[in-house]
């Protein structure tokens, strides 16, 4: 009975590891955006469980019934879920542009070309001050 | 009429312009309307602060909906007084953002900028203003979500990847806000700060409450940047456009850090946060390692800009330290050093701002012989330094004192020993800018380049004098400070 009573509690803790772990590991881009979604859900699950009360029914007022499930954290999770679409959506969107920018969605490959850039300002702050192009790409196609 | 329904239309404003900034389109006119806005919502803060000041706390059922049904917005000294910084940087910057945005974003994107612009702002007087701890996450996420997007415009590539990896930390930093949020509905049945601060004393042996309040710190230290939280705040404020870093460095992580100061103190209650829970040893260490680390870093930096937010982690360090102090004198060290920081930081980067206007580079090597050419904006940011170096008649002076003081009382004479250690780390990173731009000569390309124009200097100056001001009459700043330390440590059962 224990057991059964948190079930989803233990489902809401593995979906959450998983999630952040996906995050933390994954090197693609837009697999850290689905990280990042089975992340938030696992949160949703938590608000949804708190919420349900044994025996009670939806919160439809009827004579029938007089023990409801509380259907605040439902509201909630509502709000929370139409962020985390709008968070997935910009997300996503960012991805697109970091492809067209960079060329590829490998976070791994992206941290290179962004490390050579600042080397090349590096390099450029210590070579003697001649009167090169201001440095630091101005354009996006850099 | 209007006066009572003041905290509502602080929120509603802003968030009412912004989708008509789309519909308006025309990039001046946005402008014109946006700036309006901005003035508006900051004439309203003040009337707030006045009206707080007088009759003590403001109460404000959203709709007319009682709590805890309802959402609250409530109104004491400490968030009247974050309002009004923010809202005064919002109103300050918008001048300066005519010429500097029409420069850095693209002309088509200009009037989504504006709308943007106007959404964090709602998004961050929301979280100041709301009573309700589930209403302080959807304002959270307002003003994140169209932070990634300002952010985002920069001109320069790297901006969209530092979007990014702000998105994936401030995602999971508000996530984690709202799993302690759900773990303290859990345990008290209810969102409302003030009955939390209620409920919570009757559960606070409950581990969910404890994981509640590490949750909480965690989540909200990543989005005010704590060290070591802090790793998207250098690139997002390197490559944003730079009214946006502007406007973010002197708003966004202190409203997280007021954030902070509410949750421990109001919602959990000194006794606990600090009784219970180790706090002070927790922050403590993280603000004396940001102060050191962030100070550190920030000399090693050959971009002017990432030089600055690194040093904003060193200050974010100080809100910590006087937070974890925990007194009414560190309290009141961290809140009126929210404001301080605000003016040097928001000043500072409109500086750089100027710079970029007119030479488009923010490395250091770049503004060599830039005093020359540029004069009033060098000495505006040799100004600003000294306030970031903490040097008497600048607020960054007020701040260091009230926090050096606040640490002797409760004997902490090494986080004292700290604090001054790490202000002689600021003069070596301000050196080297004002070292630069002072005493080498200029390249021909700098030697070119005129003075900013007025419209850009002057919200620049204002803020930089507001430095000196603040400096010298301290009576406003940090008379408010006390009484928002006296509040919110008062606040707690």
């Amino acid at each position: 009975m224990l057991s059964a009573g948190l079930f989803n509690y233990w489902i809401v803790v593995v979906l959450m590891m998983t999630g952040f772990y996906i995050v933390i590991s994954r090197s693609n881009l837009v697999k850290k955006i689905v990280g990042l979604n089975i992340f938030q859900t696992s949160v949703f699950i938590l608000y949804i469980t708190a919420g349900k009360i044994a025996g009670g029914t939806a919160p439809i007022l009827d004579d029938r019934f007089d023990v409801y499930s509380n259907p605040l954290p439902h509201v909630l999770i509502l709000t929370a879920i139409v962020v985390g679409v709008a968070t997935t959506s910009l997300g996503l969107a960012l991805v697109v542009r970091i492809r067209e920018a960079y060329g590829t969605i490998e976070e791994e490959e992206i941290e290179l070309q962004d490390a050579s850039a600042q080397r090349r300002e590096d390099e450029e702050a210590e070579a003697p001050k001649g009167d090169g192009a201001p440095a630091g790409g101005r354009g996006r196609d850099s | 009429m209007i006066e009572a329904h003041l905290p509502a239309l602080q929120v509603v404003l802003p968030l009412i312009a912004a989708p008509l900034c789309v519909l308006l389109r025309h990039a001046g006119l946005v402008w014109l309307f946006a700036t309006l806005v901005t003035w508006a919502s900051l004439a309203v803060a003040i009337a707030l602060l006045q009206q707080v000041l007088a009759g003590g706390v403001i109460v404000y059922e959203l709709g007319g909906w009682e709590p805890p049904w309802g959402i609250e917005l409530r109104i004491d000294e400490a968030n009247a007084f974050v309002l009004v910084i923010v809202a005064s940087i919002a109103a300050v910057v918008m001048p300066f953002a005519k010429r500097s945005v029409a420069d850095e974003v693209e002309a088509d994107k200009i009037y989504l900028f504006y709308s943007m612009y106007l959404l964090c702002l709602t998004g961050l007087l929301g979280i100041a203003i709301t009573g309700d701890a589930f209403n302080l996450f959807v304002f959270l996420e307002i003003s994140s979500l169209s932070s990634y997007v300002l952010i985002a415009l920069g001109k320069d590539r790297r901006a969209l990847h530092a979007a990014y990896q702000y998105l994936i930390l401030g995602t999971i930093g508000a996530t984690f806000y709202l799993i302690g949020v759900g773990f303290l509905y859990i345990a008290t049945g209810t969102l409302n700060m003030v009955d939390l601060a209620e409920r919570i004393p009757q559960v606070q042996d409950l581990q969910s409450v404890h994981a509640a309040i590490a949750f909480i710190l965690i989540g909200i230290g990543l989005k005010a940047a704590v060290f070591p939280l802090h790793l998207w705040l250098p690139n997002a404020y390197c490559y944003a456009p730079s009214v946006v870093t502007a406007f973010l460095a002197a708003t966004a992580t202190k409203v997280s850090i007021y954030v902070l100061l509410r949750v421990f103190f109001t919602v959990f209650g000194a006794d606990f946060t600090f009784g219970v829970v180790p706090m002070t040893a927790i922050l403590m260490l993280l603000g004396g390692a940001g102060m050191l680390v962030g100070s550190l870093v920030a000399i090693f930096q050959t971009n002017a800009k990432r030089l600055l937010a690194y040093s904003s982690i060193a200050q974010i360090g100080y809100m910590v330290l006087g937070l974890a102090i925990g007194s009414v004198t560190g309290v009141s060290a961290a809140i009126v050093h929210l404001f301080n920081h605000a003016m040097m930081k928001g000043g500072l980067f409109l500086v750089l701002g100027c710079i970029v206007f007119r030479s488009g580079s923010t490395l250091v090597r770049d503004l060599a012989g830039v005093g020359k050419s540029m004069p009033l904006t060098s000495a505006a940011f040799v100004v600003g330094g000294l306030s970031l170096i903490g040097v008497p008649l600048t607020t960054g002076f007020i701040s260091k004192w009230v926090l050096i003081e606040a640490a002797l009382e409760e004997g902490y004479w090494y986080a004292a020993v700290l604090v001054v250690f790490s202000s002689l780390l600021a003069i070596a990173y301000v050196w080297r800018v004002v070292e630069v731009a002072y005493f080498q000569e200029p390249s021909r390309e700098v030697a070119a380049l005129r003075e900013a124009p007025m419209i850009l200097l002057a919200p620049t100056w204002l803020l930089i004098l507001a430095n000196i001001y603040f400096g010298v009459d301290t009576s406003v700043t940090l008379g408010v400070a006390e009484q928002a330390a006296r509040t919110l440590i008062g606040a707690g059962p």
